[in-house]
């Protein structure tokens, strides 16, 4: 596409850019035309807070070659943090014996993990090999009766009593912060314990450590009230019922509470992406990439590779975490039955991919791109069904069943079909990352 | 005796069961690691798509009126097993080859399996919908109940008549396998393969036949194993995705290109499974009666909450690849 042209490769790949930019905000206002202003802005908003999680798998796969297939989990994490941190207070819980049963079983949880801090030490009596790693398992195992003997009748209680644990009524905008500081602090465990594995282990360790993290949110329903949802969460900007309440119409209050959502988000979006761009060009980015293309003549030169990438894990979950928490309160529910890999660990894989790895003005285009492309394909779809209906009917085949559970489906197909072509004839993405080099 | 009985039908059968369909699905993965150098995650729907190949021949069948002594599921099996083979063909063919003559490294093939995964999962839900169907809406399941009065209990050993023949099909299939890959010229051409693919080309053994084979083998007991999944609970469009990460799992465990160990690890991962949830109180129950009064156990005593099943084979993952990252057995470990 741009090979022919004239020019130094910076200003090819800038009007590139500038083209595709163009023709994603044609799409945007293609797609306010036909479905309305206020059903554009909810896909901006969203698509927002997707070009942030996008970005942070960007710092992690662009910039320092992690595979990360664990982004549900970060998402859910921020999506979780946000709850307890913006939801109302639940006054039943915190009046009934449920805080002191909590307490139990934290003193509990750390009293495990002191047994097995003690087992860990034991090389220091004289206790090594064999020995130790049993002395270890078994810390471990006692450490997790401890610990179930106490949470489960906590649980049990709390979940008859008061439903949930509630949250503590602060502002979203600290719940997302939070959501942040979350994924953080487990991405830096998950780090510790799986970023040494060669890439395809770390695909399926991280995809095993997000299923595990899905299965703990979804069934500690004191904590996250599991599969009965939590809702309606607080919005850091007017809702749509409280401008209504001050005289708009409808319409308008859809349009406006989002229009102050997306302002929000963007504001977010455009802070982080400043950050993260000025940092991939500083010295701090050249190392990141020596690390990434060749780890072993980085180490030699003495950068810390083992460090820096666990640097870059946590970073780029921050994002996640916190682009997690600004979904969950911008649909206003908290569903952990509603997560599922496509959504949100492969669909942001295509972004980056499509987008171009390791560019951030691509990865934040792809994730508009595929965003819209995975929301229009639905009704496009449909559009398609019920055509093929009438024909089918004109056949004598009888109507199509079932279009709209049907059409949905399509959305998963077509995500696939776009990341094997971007693979096929793309492969380093519509954005190739420009490493700047002194000629 | 009753306990002893209730803990076979609960964890043997149940263990067998999963373990096979386990090892069946990761001898596939594990295969393909070897000789393909990649994690292939598109092997769950495969797994999916061989369950619907397989309904769909059945309904063919049962509209024709044939009716066997068999579950039309079995029977149409062979079939099911050719179609998936060749589907499986197609599929490296279009999306995989291209990839691998360019040079790509690994980690794209993996992404690309992962762009197959969304293109299959969205094909199936197109056509049959996301609903769980099931391959005994219109014949019964036939249960074999082992009486075992004679040993002093009351309750029979229970097991379905497609467990049965699951149990003889993996086993004949297993056999066969270990038997292709020992005795056969071009199954220890595909050991060799996997041991040193340059080396094994220069020797003059043709590698792209090997790769067709490895795709055949891989997809006809991915369609073997999804089917019986699909006989054992129901047949859903997101069956094998749950699925697909035990199994990774179970290569895991058994050594990643490892054939042996891939079967070696689904049993051990199945029976992991089921015996942490399992309810030990069932069967230690007995010991009530000589505990000290107030020492009664719990009605509810097993290791994890049902609801964190699968998390077991995570957590078993996890360990492994801390532990030991080639497996039990050494694997390909680049």
């Amino acid at each position: 596409m741009s090979a022919a042209s004239t020019g130094t490769g910076w200003d090819t790949s800038l009007r590139r850019g500038l083209l595709l930019f163009v023709a994603m905000f044609v799409m945007i206002v293609m797609v306010g035309m036909v479905q309305g202003t206020a059903s554009m802005l909810l896909i901006l908003t969203q698509a927002t807070a997707y070009a942030l999680i996008a970005l942070g798998l960007n710092i992690q796969w662009g910039y320092g070659g992690l595979f990360n297939f664990a982004i549900m989990g970060f998402l859910m994490v921020g999506g979780a943090s946000t709850v307890f941190l913006s939801y109302p207070v639940n006054t039943a819980f915190w009046d009934s014996d449920g805080p002191m049963l909590l307490g139990r079983a934290l003193v509990a949880l750390l009293i495990g993990l002191g047994l097995v801090m003690l087992a860990r030490q034991s090389r220091r009596i004289g206790i090594s090999g064999r020995i130790r790693t049993a002395l270890i398992v078994l810390a471990w195992f006692a450490g997790y009766v401890i610990y179930r003997s106490q949470i489960d009748p906590a649980a049990a209680y709390i979940e008859s009593t008061a439903g949930f644990i509630g949250g503590l009524g602060l502002h979203p905008v600290l719940g997302w912060a939070f959501g942040g500081l979350v994924s953080a602090v487990i991405a830096f465990f998950v780090g510790r314990i799986s970023l040494g594995l060669r890439t395809d282990y770390l695909a399926i360790a991280t995809i095993g450590i997000s299923e595990i993290i899905r299965a703990l949110i979804k069934n500690m329903d004191w904590l996250t009230r599991g599969t009965m949802t939590v809702s309606p969460m607080p919005w850091p900007t007017p809702l749509p019922q409280e401008l209504r309440a001050l005289g708009f119409t409808i319409q308008d209050s859809f349009i406006i509470a989002r229009l102050g959502f997306l302002a929000l988000t963007a504001l977010i979006l455009v802070g982080m992406f400043f950050f993260v761009q000025r940092a991939y060009g500083g010295p701090w980015g050249r190392m990141m990439r020596a690390i990434r293309d060749n780890h072993i003549a980085a180490a030699s030169m003495g950068k810390n590779v083992t460090g820096r990438q666990l640097e870059l894990f946590v970073l780029g979950s921050i994002l996640m975490g916190i682009g997690g928490a600004i979904l969950a309160t911008f649909t206003q529910i908290f569903d952990p039955s509603g997560y599922q890999p496509i959504n949100h660990t492969f669909m942001i894989w295509v972004m980056v991919i499509v987008g171009g790895a390791g560019n951030n003005w691509g990865v934040v285009l792809g994730a508009f791109l595929i965003y819209i492309v995975w929301v229009i394909s639905d009704p496009l779809a449909q559009l398609i069904f019920v055509n093929l209906s009438v024909l089918t009917q004109e056949l004598g085949w009888g109507a199509i069943p079932e279009i709209d559970s049907r059409a949905l489906q399509m959305r998963v197909f077509v995500l696939g079909v776009v990341i094997t072509i971007a693979l096929r004839y793309a492969p380093r993405g519509i954005l190739p990352e420009t490493v700047r080099r002194e000629a | 005796m009753d306990e002893l009985i209730f803990f076979i039908n609960r964890v043997l059968i149940s263990g067998t069961v999963l373990g096979s369909i386990y090892a069946l699905g990761a001898i596939g993965i594990t295969l393909i690691f070897g000789i393909l150098r990649f994690a292939h995650f598109a092997h769950g729907d495969m797994m999916t798509m061989g369950a619907f190949i397989a309904f769909v021949l059945a309904g063919v069948l049962a509209s024709a009126g044939i009716v066997t002594p068999l579950p039309t599921g079995v029977v149409v099996l062979p079939v099911a097993m050719v179609l998936a083979a060749i589907i499986a063909l197609g599929i490296d063919k279009s999306f995989y080859a291209p990839l691998r003559q360019r040079g790509a490294r690994p980690v794209t093939l993996l992404i690309a399996s992962i762009g197959v995964t969304l293109m299959i999962q969205g094909v199936i839900r197109l056509i049959f919908g996301s609903g769980t169907r099931s391959f005994f809406a219109d014949e019964t399941k036939d249960i074999f109940r082992i009486d075992m009065s004679w040993a002093g209990a009351q309750r029979p050993i229970s097991v379905t008549e497609p467990q049965v023949i699951m149990f003889v099909v993996t086993a004949l299939l297993v056999v066969a396998l270990h038997l292709f890959l020992t005795r056969s010229r071009l199954g220890k051409a595909m050991r060799a393969m996997a041991d040193n693919a340059d080396l094994a080309q220069v020797s003059g053994i043709n590698t792209a036949l090997v790769v067709r084979v490895t795709w055949v083998i891989a997809g006809s007991l991915a369609c073997v194993a999804g089917t019986m999944l699909a006989l054992d609970v129901a047949l859903m469009p997101d069956l094998a995705f749950n699925i697909v990460l035990p199994i990774f799992a179970a290569a895991i465990v058994g050594g990643l290109g490892h054939a042996y160990g891939a079967i070696v690890g689904g049993f051990l991962i199945a029976f992991a499974e089921t015996l942490a949830v399992f309810n030990w109180t069932a069967v230690l129950r007995p010991l009530n009666a000589v505990l000290p009064e107030g020492m009664a156990l719990p009605p509810n005593l097993s290791l994890v909450p049902t609801e964190y099943k699968l998390t077991v084979a995570f957590i078993i993952l996890v360990i492994t690849l801390l532990a030991r990252p080639t497996g039990i057995f050494k694997g390909a470990s680049t």
